[in-house]
């Protein structure tokens, strides 16, 4: 089972009209794998990702989750079966406390949420709330907890972006620039946290800081106007010509400007 | 025991013994209020909990309200029957109409609803032989459970509390439920409760359908209550009426739609006997709570207990920054 392929992309393509987003992309996902996605802004890295959720259908291909075909499996479905994600921008309950959102998660994923007329609260519900509080400590956030989360910094609100996607418990997390906007030592905590992460759970990581990303992952794929330029060893994809001159030689270029 | 529980059994006693209190014509005004409020609640579930503006939820009532006024003149009075039939009615229509509905939001759905009840509306201001067309039903005969008969107001009162008691109770209970949870989490961001795995849809319609089947029960007893019902309570503007107690109470909370309610039966009741304008006072009143307090009568009340603590706290703050110097001055 260890080198069991968990997620297949077949021939999926993408296009908005005219507009080619993705063409023909294949890709394997062993379980385990840990996968950073790197290209350049307009690449299709988070077109790829929501693909993959379900929140946007293919225009070609298919994709498979464990040898089924889940292509036209709506999203909400595709969380269930432990495919999850996490989004590019903070996409939050704003309005509710961190208890609550993490409470909203951890409530399906115990399946209470069916329950009509029993009011959620720590003593009729001990067991989720300790499960709430023990992962908001584990993530620092313990004086937070009672917080509106609109009320937090972007930092700490990025955390819980990525904190709701992982107390899923998922299988397949699909992390879309964890990291992004964060301070130094924010990214630092940010990438310590996904260091620790269980290590059958399978990582797809789209991220612009290419230190977190060569730090993370076991396996490299390059997007390039939609299509995989490299797929590789992080180290060979590191020392690539091509990809100096298309992602790193443009950072640098805008660096120096 | 808080001060919230202490609030709510006092008015809790001031309701039970209202007949006691009030002559005929304010009783009659506060059962008015509790079936009106019982209608505000169930759409507060939609507008205030789910986020889904209806303009359409006239329909239900009205649903409800002939069905009941049907069943009580041509087979029975008995109350049971009349508000489990309409429940059902209700019911039925709210998932019919809620199937189309909740695949749409926000403006879309606002004209759906609206489209949906105007669909109603017109069915009962056509059929004159099952609806009396635009005269209505009259003589609806005052419902009856076994022998007992509710034409006697106080009776009548107190089964219209016993029934509002037992829904707000309910209510209360699911919004702060695991399933009203899913429900508000919709209301502030759908598409990442989609992304933790809800069937986002299908909660909105169960909203819809509870929503429906109440409003429903509020109409079955709503012609109980007048022994009449006419095309006009099925209209689009008692689906506005019901939509402005919501919001000038305080959507999203449970006590707002029932002082919304009470604020409007009574303001109604009140200007109308100064003056016929008084549609115009309540829209210059409602675009009044719209610009200054949007968060209804619910947030101004808050607003003013929490000023009211701040400047007891501010004094207490400036009278400690006073000692404060003061020691500095004995140091110096």
């Amino acid at each position: 089972m260890e080198n069991h392929v968990i997620l297949k992309i077949d021939r999926v393509g993408m296009h908005f009209g005219g507009l080619e987003i993705l063409k023909d992309v294949s890709l394997e996902v062993k379980k385990g794998e840990r996968i950073g996605i790197i290209g350049p802004n307009g690449a299709g890295k988070t077109t790829f990702f929501n693909i993959l959720t379900g929140d946007l259908k293919p225009s070609s291909g298919s994709i498979y989750y464990k040898g089924e075909n889940i292509t036209n499996v709506a999203n909400f479905k595709r969380t269930n079966a432990g495919i999850v994600r996490t989004f590019q921008r903070n996409n939050l309950l704003n309005e509710l406390t961190v208890l609550d959102n993490l409470l909203l998660v951890l409530q399906r994923k115990h399946h209470l949420q069916n329950v009509w007329f029993k009011k959620r609260n720590e003593k009729k519900y001990p067991k989720l709330f300790e499960e709430a509080n023990q992962l908001i400590k584990t993530w620092g956030l313990e004086k937070r907890a009672n917080e509106i989360v609109k009320k937090l910094s972007y930092g700490e609100q990025r955390q819980i972006e990525i904190l709701l996607g992982i107390a899923i418990n998922p299988q397949v997390l699909l992390l879309d620039e964890p990291t992004a906007g964060m301070s130094q030592a924010e990214t630092d905590y940010i990438v310590d946290l996904l260091h620790n992460l269980p290590k059958d759970l399978t990582v797809l990581i789209i991220e612009h800081d290419l230190e977190v990303v060569f730090g993370l992952a076991d396996r490299m794929v390059v997007l390039y106007d939609g299509g995989i330029l490299i797929d590789g060893d992080p180290n060979e994809v590191r020392n690539d010509r091509r990809v100096n001159e298309i992602y790193i030689g443009k950072e640098e270029a805008a660096a120096h400007a | 025991m808080n001060k919230k529980g202490f609030a709510l059994i006092a008015a809790v006693m001031l309701l039970i013994f209202s007949p006691f209190i009030f002559s005929l014509f304010y009783l009659n005004l506060v059962t008015e209020i509790l079936i009106l409020a019982i209608f505000a609640l169930s759409l507060n579930i939609l507008v205030g909990y789910t986020g889904l503006v209806s303009l359409g939820h006239a329909a239900f009532f009205g649903v409800g309200a002939y069905m009941s006024a049907i069943l009580a003149r041509e087979i029975s009075p008995n109350f049971f029957l009349t508000l489990f039939a309409s429940l059902a009615a209700a019911i039925i229509a709210s998932a019919i109409i809620g199937i189309f509905c909740v695949k749409v939001s926000g403006f879309y759905f606002l004209m759906l609803t609206l489209a949906f009840s105007q669909m109603i509306y017109s069915f009962v201001h056509q059929s004159t032989t099952i609806t009396g067309g635009s005269n209505g039903l009259s003589g609806i005969p005052s419902p009856l459970i076994g022998s007992l008969d509710f034409s006697n107001p106080v009776y009548f009162y107190y089964l219209i509390l016993l029934l509002f008691i037992l829904i707000y109770g309910g209510l209360s209970l699911i919004v702060h439920s695991p399933f009203g949870q899913v429900l508000i989490g919709i209301r502030e961001n759908e598409t990442r409760l989609k992304s933790m795995g809800y069937h986002t849809t299908l909660y909105k319609l169960a909203a819809f359908v509870i929503a429906g089947g109440l409003g429903g029960v509020a109409g079955s007893l709503y012609t109980s209550f007048n022994s009449f019902i006419s095309p006009s309570d099925v209209y689009w503007t008692m689906s506005g009426s019901v939509l402005i107690m919501v919001l000038i109470g305080g959507s999203g909370t449970m006590i707002g739609p029932v002082l919304g309610a009470a604020f409007i039966v009574i303001l109604e009741t009140i200007v109308s006997s100064y003056t016929t304008m008084w549609m115009m006072i309540i829209g210059i009143i409602f675009i009044l709570f719209v610009v200054f307090f949007p968060k209804g009568i619910v947030g101004l009340g808050k607003l003013l207990l929490q000023s009211f603590s701040k400047s007891n706290k501010l004094s207490a703050i400036s009278g400690k920054k006073s000692n404060a110097l003061y020691n500095n001055d004995v140091k110096n």
